[in-house]
């Protein structure tokens, strides 16, 4: 049986989030045996016992992965929902005010997109001195200007349609008319933006956390996994590096590939095909 | 040419206060940092050793003391006076250090612009010329796997096939280590992974965004008609043409992706370039040093945007008349 383009989409986008939530489950109950040091199966490469193989003190690395990652799509999510609701506002704002609050935002947009990302990200964590809180600060404000201009200009067409000046006429309120008629409109594509902002965002705190500024050493992070597994390289220890990196392209690649099916179901040019 | 200069003049301003944004931001940033630079740079048991005195100079040294509003207006004053500074990490002027950097990172972050940019063009009309068959699968393919794959792994990757496995390839730095004069040859060799990192990594995006515009403009009224009337070479007359504009602008969007990349990217190579030392700068809570970075950078992201703005002009007539009129 062949699946239509939108049933294949949606089930593309749910089998996506199973996975999600499978990774962050296994990666919780993975966490606290990631830990566990055991020295008399230190460095073994891949095998059935050890899928992803071991490291140095004899942890795991499958269960590294798996902890990594669940804490990865943590705040890979969290980050995602923050630069997406600091979009919408900015967004709003400036397409509804317009004037001068229009062009501080747009200069603002203009601004950080112009220090290359992973520049300010690593200002901005280091503003909130470093870890968790700086990764996290870090990702949610650099990744808002491209999805809130895409609401600034949804915004900037919706407000000329008939549908919502007969809206204002009729004396509905500002506040009602933004949520029972503008963001019925703005959410599809909103949603879409930020779904494809997730991927970004995770593999940004990886690398944030690669180079020094986010996570800790002792939490298990793909970022912290990556840069010690740089000192084995000339070692030969393949696996170290191979697998916690192809684990996270799998779950960017998945998410990336069930968002653009969705940003294409939503684009009126390309809806119909 | 009067509007031309107009316009130029226009964006440049625009620029000026853009860069001083970039400057005041980043500043903040780090001002408001709770990392102390003397515990990071020196440490806990070091300082306990140390006498009062010594301790209140090497403050002074890092300028842990003085207000942040005296710090930045000095700092803005020496840098309109052309003077960024010195470094504290590396106790020489911060335009020097970055200048020497600069010239390790140049070269590999122009050949992987520009490589970067040509593959994807190429690769994008390819996959919109051919859409849905097995090139334009190919492509995409090749883009998603890509844009999902952090550039620092990929890099990982390369270092291990190519240094450990094959060891055709040395692991790292911009020379042999210890050797004063380095060969062109041995310089190639120690630039080459990190191009092609950027230059894989950088390709997937231009590529997606190309074949989309190849598609649009195939599926134009304009295109129709000249098929209907039998014309060939519609890809060089139609689409080619068509295509330059978004293009540029790509190509010219990648400077600040191309730089942010290479800082991940001469990381994983330990290659002594600019990126590397911004992180050494972030990472030792050098602020003269990183401040000069992002100043830079930003500088060089803006020109390419100013760039690509008089280049519009010059490719495409209806801009150049429209701007004559207006």
């Amino acid at each position: 049986m062949r699946m239509n383009r939108r049933t294949g989409a949606l089930a593309l986008m749910i089998f996506a989030c199973a996975v999600l939530l499978a990774v962050t489950l296994a990666g919780e109950l993975a966490s606290e045996p990631a830990g566990v040091t055991d020295f008399t199966r230190k460095n073994l490469p891949p095998s059935l016992a050890h899928l992803f193989g071991t490291d140095w003190m004899g942890r795991d690395m499958l269960e590294r992965t798996l902890a990594g990652l669940s804490l990865s799509i943590r705040i890979g999510v969290l980050t995602a929902a923050l630069s997406g609701a600091v979009a919408l506002v900015l967004g709003t704002a400036s397409a509804v005010f317009g004037g001068w609050v229009d062009a501080l935002i747009s200069w603002l947009i203009d601004l950080v997109l112009g220090i290359p990302h992973i520049l300010l990200m690593l200002l901005i964590s280091i503003a909130c001195g470093r870890g968790t809180l700086g990764v996290t600060a870090g990702v949610a404000l650099t990744h808002w200007p491209s999805l809130a201009r895409l609401v600034r200009e949804e915004v900037l067409q919706l407000k000329e349609a008939t549908f919502l000046r007969a809206a204002r006429r009729l004396g509905v309120s500002g506040g009602d008319v933004f949520v029972h008629h503008l963001l019925p409109h703005l959410l599809p594509q909103f949603l879409t933006g930020l779904i494809l902002q997730f991927p970004h965002a995770i593999l940004h705190e990886a690398g944030v956390t690669f180079l020094g500024f986010g996570l800790s050493p002792e939490q298990p992070a793909i970022g912290i996994i990556l840069e010690e597994s740089m000192g084995y390289l000339a070692a030969g220890r393949w696996w170290l590096a191979l697998f916690p990196g192809l684990a996270l392209v799998g779950v960017v690649a998945l998410f990336a590939l069930a968002g653009e099916r969705l940003r294409l179901l939503l684009t009126p040019a390309t809806a119909q095909e | 040419m009067r509007h031309r200069l107009q316009f130029t003049a226009k964006k440049l301003f625009c620029m000026a206060l853009l860069l001083l944004g970039v400057s005041l931001t980043a500043f903040l940033l780090m001002a408001a940092s709770p990392l102390d630079p003397l515990q990071t740079n020196i440490g806990q048991a070091a300082l306990g050793t140390m006498s009062p005195e010594q301790i209140a100079k090497l403050e002074e040294y890092w300028g842990v003391n003085t207000p942040a509003a005296e710090r930045y207006l000095g700092w803005l004053g020496d840098v309109l006076r052309g003077d960024f500074g010195t470094s504290l990490l590396y106790r020489r002027p911060v335009l020097e250090v970055i200048g020497q950097r600069l010239r390790a990172s140049l070269g590999v972050l122009v050949c992987a612009w520009v490589l970067s940019g040509v593959l994807g063009l190429a690769l994008g009309v390819l996959a919109g010329a051919n859409r849905g068959r097995w090139p334009d699968r190919l492509v995409r393919g090749y883009c998603l796997t890509i844009s999902s794959t952090p550039s620092f792994w990929l890099a990982l990757l390369l270092l291990m096939v190519f240094a450990v496995w094959l060891k055709v390839l040395p692991i790292g730095f911009s020379g042999p280590v210890g050797v004063e004069s380095v060969s062109l040859w041995e310089r190639l060799r120690h630039a080459f992974l990190p191009g092609l990192t950027l230059s894989v990594t950088g390709m997937a995006n231009i590529a997606l965004h190309t074949r989309e515009k190849v598609i649009d403009v195939l599926g134009s009224d304009y295109v129709l008609f000249a098929r209907a009337r039998g014309e060939r070479g519609i890809l060089r007359r139609h689409v080619l043409r068509n295509v330059a504009l978004p293009a540029i602008t790509l190509q010219f969007a990648s400077v600040g992706e191309i730089i942010g990349g290479s800082v991940l990217v001469e990381q994983v190579f330990s290659y002594p370039g600019l990126g590397q030392a911004a992180v050494a700068a972030g990472l030792g809570g050098d602020l003269p040093l990183l401040l000069g970075i992002t100043v830079i950078t930003a500088a060089i992201v803006f020109a390419g945007n100013l760039i690509a703005d008089l280049l519009y002009g010059v490719v495409d007539p209806r801009i150049r008349r429209g701007a004559a009129r207006g």
